[in-house]
């Protein structure tokens, strides 16, 4: 291609993107002299340009629309017809260029149709004459900044068309115009532009020179005191700032994504007759071109989707009592070594509900399980695929591709988005994205004799596991899990994902788990050795190899071997098929912001095949033992745990040990002492709300409810401690002789008042239990008196912060102290809590942290007594 | 020299499986050992694995999976042949590296009906030899490497 012609190409394509984003800012702002200004300028370079070039139907185009121009310039009133057609001429024009571009060659036929209107719109405008509009300053400064711009002196087209960076350069008299102007041709002369190719091909050799610079070092440390060490280190530091500086050659700031945004945005807000502003923040943050690429398209859909379905209807907003004009804000932002990008609108929100039904239609999660979720994870919702919540097919979107398409890009590109929103206020959505993708550091692990790299970016931490630690494996059936703080962490062994391991899969009890976060899942992974973390250069998988979701890309290490890149996107997608995403549980505040009562329970099987259930939360631990291990002291049997000896206590008469094989229990622990159910077979682990239906007169049971469509016994506990340790519940008995103390005990699930009951009577207390508030109140108005009030805190309609208040009220019950029980123990609960009079917080299964209370309460009692 | 320039094609001979086979010279960028595979798990079988030569990573493929000829067993160094596709990278191992022969186009004959179909996927013909056949390797086939049928 013509290098002129080139050169004419790439700058008029970089001008109409700007006139594209300046007319709309125009047509806002009518009365702005120098985006007018600026705008003519563009075109009439293009112009002037058309007519070197020979390009008659672009001249002819342009010409057209500046006459058009002409007339703003010359006073008339900006319509938003006007700016439509000159929008449209534009893009006619790009359509021209493109063809140019393929072609080398102006394609034949003519623009008529376009030119006609946009002189029959130019005639049609009245130009005022003598008679100016009222803020005649600004037209003539206006007026003055077109006799100064050089546009126009090669509007012969017989001149030499200069790039409009050299034109620019030339100083126009008007004295403020100047200042800017030199600042701009400042920049332009300090820039060169180099095609990308090259910066393409300087990236690649410096990842070559990266990798020949870590094969270096491998070699350096093999070789302590070699007189290599010093000039290897400078080539290090060296090679790291190439590194660097190549990559700054590649970042270019997110505006340039954005361009086609405030045009995109105008033409929607036309076609659905919805006010649109469009705020865009941080249109300066820079990121690598690759990733930019990669999310050009996800933003327009995003944003498209804020018009379309986020906004609401003028009509609407006006009686939701928001302004008629909807907001769209594009905000973007460094965090780490991320960028966060922010779509967000304040519109409708999403309708969670709709969601929630068209999840379940879908099949995408059963009706019971879509009971236990949270606002925010069915919210999620959306981005699976297929899924539109759009009730009708529109021009803009809604086409069944929605944000399925756009969580698919992020995943690319290792990106992670996530949505927020509420009802009637908006929604936003967050896109966290890598500022590039060539280097990443990676963690090297080993699996079956392999070594694999997984992204640093999806690492949470490292687990040691050894049969003997406290961070074991263990086993649901097949599942395996990892107690860590108080989470079941699923795992999933990297060698039996691969189909690597041979013999005896997933048997690692000492290995390493890589704790990986893909968006809101949390998982781990089981290898055999972690070695270091070391920055690779991602290169792309053969052709051939591109279908294995597990890699994202293979890279060569510093000792010259070939190893895969591991993507947690495709680990996380398998995991959803093999173990139950039940498991993953999300964080605990979000299982229990919209329900209380949703529990862990673990089901299991004692003496019959009906299953019983206990809170997950009271068992200590899992174990299996060795049958053979256990000993009988005493008439009981006992084994030999953690340098103690454990008494074993059958769930029922009916348990029998087993004689070979593996005997599993459950390990209750309490201030450093054990004791272990001996059940037959430990079933499952299911989240459920929990109603007792049925209350057992059965010693052991606190009755029975239904749990996985089940009737299942929920055994108590407290039952059996006394059974392990005669003393148990005795040992730590009040210590005076004072009277025992009475408490309060309110809460409205059953199961809570069965559990804490006992736990309280065996400290010392006399509990008397009451159901809700009113009830607490008019037992507390009576004549019965308290020492201690322990109240839930969640209770369906007047709450344990209200019981606090209506207590204090009382002057006769202003000092009762009062202990809130609650599933949520957060900074600003507590602080409310403090408020309204709460004397102690205690989570709602910290048995310990609630005795401890009540005894400095009830303390605190006797010595203001 | 009977034959004119244009009538002589020049092959990179190589044996798989006792069989020669031939690769238009034009295709082959290099012949080299092939040092360090590592295995890619999940890929289909006739992917050897990757490996690192001279700062690129190379797909090499087991020419005796690729021909449905039996796997080597007794686990001799072997050889590889470097071709190009697309920009990327592969290495057709072979049992051992032959001499580079000039060949007319005029003994070339179309894949006999009865040729194996294993072998006749990948062949763009036979040329009589003295004594021997030559099966021309059709590289671009060779390298449609189908992924297995998603076996997840």
């Amino acid at each position: 291609m013509d290098e002129l012609l080139r050169d004419f190409l790439t700058e008029t394509h970089e001008s109409i993107d700007v006139v594209d984003v300046e007319l709309v800012r125009f047509e806002q702002d009518p009365n702005n002299a120098k985006i007018l200004n600026n705008i003519f300028r563009l075109v009439h370079t293009i112009k002037g340009t058309c007519g070197f070039l020979n390009l008659p139907r672009l001249e002819a185009l342009t010409h057209a629309a500046e006459a058009l121009m002409g007339k703003f310039r010359d006073g008339a009133r900006v319509t938003g017809e006007a700016v439509t057609l000159i929008l449209a001429t534009i893009d006619r024009v790009k359509t021209l260029l493109d063809q140019l571009e393929r072609n080398e060659s102006e394609p034949a036929g003519d623009d008529r149709d376009l030119i006609a209107e946009l002189e029959r719109v130019a005639a049609a405008i009245p130009v005022p004459g003598a008679a100016r509009q009222p803020d005649e300053s600004a037209i003539d400064e206006l007026e003055r900044a077109f006799r100064d711009t050089p546009g126009p002196r090669y509007q012969s087209g017989t001149q030499p068309a200069a790039p409009s960076a050299a034109s620019a350069a030339e100083p126009p008299e008007n004295s403020g115009e100047r200042e800017d102007e030199r600042a701009d041709s400042k920049i332009a002369n300090q820039s060169i532009r180099v095609h990308v190719d090259t910066l393409e091909y300087l990236m690649t050799m410096v990842s070559e020179l990266v990798l020949t610079r870590n094969q270096l070092l491998d070699i350096g440390r093999r070789h302590e005191d070699s007189e290599f060490k010093a000039p290897l280190q400078r080539l290090s530091n060296v090679t790291a700032e190439l590194q660097d500086g190549v990559m700054k050659t590649r970042m270019q700031p997110i505006g340039n994504a954005w361009q086609k945004l405030p045009r995109i945005v105008r033409d929607l807000s036309a076609e659905l007759r919805k006010p649109i502003e469009f705020e865009m923040q941080g249109a300066e943050t820079e990121l690598d071109r690759q990733v930019l690429d990669l999310i050009k398209d996800p933003l327009i859909h995003m944003v498209r989707n804020s018009a379309d379905h986020g906004l609401e209807m003028p009509a609407e907003r006006r009686a939701a009592g928001k302004p008629e004009r909807g907001t769209i804000r594009l905000a973007a932002w460094h965090e780490g070594g991320h960028i966060i990008v922010e779509v967000s609108d304040d519109g409708r929100g999403l309708d969670t509900a709709r969601i929630k039904s068209i999840a379940i239609a879908r099949g995408l999660v059963s009706e019971a399980e879509a009971e236990k979720m949270s606002e925010s994870q069915i919210q999620k919702f959306i981005f699976a695929p297929g899924f539109s919540t759009a009730s009708k097919v529109t021009s803009i979107s809604g086409r069944g591709v929605g944000m399925d398409v756009v969580r698919a890009n992020m995943d690319q590109i290792g990106g992670v988005i996530d949505v927020k929103s509420v009802l009637g206020q908006g929604t936003s959505f967050t896109i966290k994205i890598p500022l590039t993708l060539a280097i990443v550091s990676a963690l090297i692990v080993q699996c079956a004799g392999d070594r694999f790299a997984i992204p640093q970016l999806a690492v949470v931490e490292l687990v040691r596991v050894r049969s003997n630690s406290e961070h074991r494996i263990e086993r649901i059936k097949d599942a395996a899990v990892l107690r860590l703080r108080n989470k079941l962490l699923p795992l999933v062994h990297l060698g039996s994902l691969l189909k690597i391991s041979e013999g005896a899969e997933g048997e690692v009890e000492n290995g390493f788990i890589v704790v990986t976060q893909v968006g809101s899942q949390t998982f781990g992974i089981m290898v055999d050795a972690v070695f270091h973390t070391e920055e690779i250069v991602v290169k792309p998988m053969s052709g051939r190899l591109r279908h294995i979701q597990m890699f994202c890309g293979n890279t060569i290490l510093g000792d010259g071997s070939v190893i895969m890149i591991i993507d947690p996107n495709g680990i996380a997608q398998e995991l959803v098929g093999t173990v139950s995403s039940r498991l993953v549980a999300d964080t605990e505040t979000d299982r229990h912001a919209d329900d209380g009562m949703v529990e862990s329970m673990l089901l299991f099987r004692a003496g019959s095949p009906q299953p019983k259930a206990v809170p997950l939360s009271l068992v200590t631990r899992l174990e299996e033992i060795d049958p053979r291990s256990i000993e009988t002291t005493n008439d009981r049997q006992v084994v030999q745990y953690r340098g103690q000896l454990m008494p074993l206590v059958p769930v029922n008469d009916e348990v029998r040990l087993k004689s070979s094989g593996a005997q599993p229990l459950l390990v209750f622990s309490d201030d450093g002492r054990s004791m272990a159910l001996v059940v037959d077979e430990i079933v499952d682990i299911v989240e459920e709300r929990l109603d007792i239906e049925l209350a057992s007169a059965k010693a052991g049971v606190l009755g029975c409810a239904v749990i996985k469509g089940q009737a299942t016994e929920v055994i108590d506990v407290a039952h059996y401690l006394p059974l392990a340790f005669e003393d148990w519940l005795h040992w730590r008995h009040h210590p005076t002789g004072a009277s025992p103390r009475q408490v309060l005990l309110v809460d409205d699930a059953p199961f809570f008042r069965n559990m804490l009951a006992p736990v309280l009577k065996a400290a010392g207390y006399i509990v008397t239990p009451a159901t809700s508030v009113d009830e607490a109140l008019a037992l507390l108005h009576g004549n019965r008196r308290f020492d201690a009030v322990v109240t839930d805190i969640e209770m369906p309609g007047r709450d344990g912060f209200e019981l606090a208040s209506a207590v204090r009220a009382n002057p006769r019950t202003a000092n009762l102290p009062i202990i809130g029980l609650s599933s949520l123990v957060s900074a600003e609960a507590i602080e409310r809590g403090r408020q309204v009079g709460l004397h102690d917080y205690v989570a709602k299964f910290d048995r310990q942290g609630l005795i401890a209370a009540l005894k400095e309460q009830t303390a605190d009692l006797d010595r203001a007594a | 020299m009977t034959e004119s320039v244009e009538n002589v094609i020049e092959y990179v001979t190589a044996t798989v499986g006792g069989q020669l086979f031939g690769l238009p010279i034009s295709r082959v960028q290099d012949v080299f050992v092939p040092d360090r595979l590592t295995r890619v798990p999940l890929a289909p079988p006739e992917i050897a694995g990757l490996l690192n030569l001279r700062g690129r990573i190379v797909t090499a493929i087991d020419m005796r999976r690729r021909l449905c000829l039996d796997a080597v067993t007794d686990g001799s160094p072997r050889m590889a042949i470097g071709v190009e596709c697309r920009g990327e990278s592969y290495g057709l191992l072979i049992d051992a590296i032959g001499e580079v022969l000039k060949v007319p186009v005029s003994s070339r004959e179309d894949n006999p009906v009865n040729l194996d179909p294993g072998l006749a996927r990948v062949s763009a013909g036979v040329h009589r030899l003295d004594g021997r056949l030559l099966v021309v390797l059709d590289v671009d086939r060779v390298l449609e490497v189908a992924p297995r049928a998603r076996a997840a």
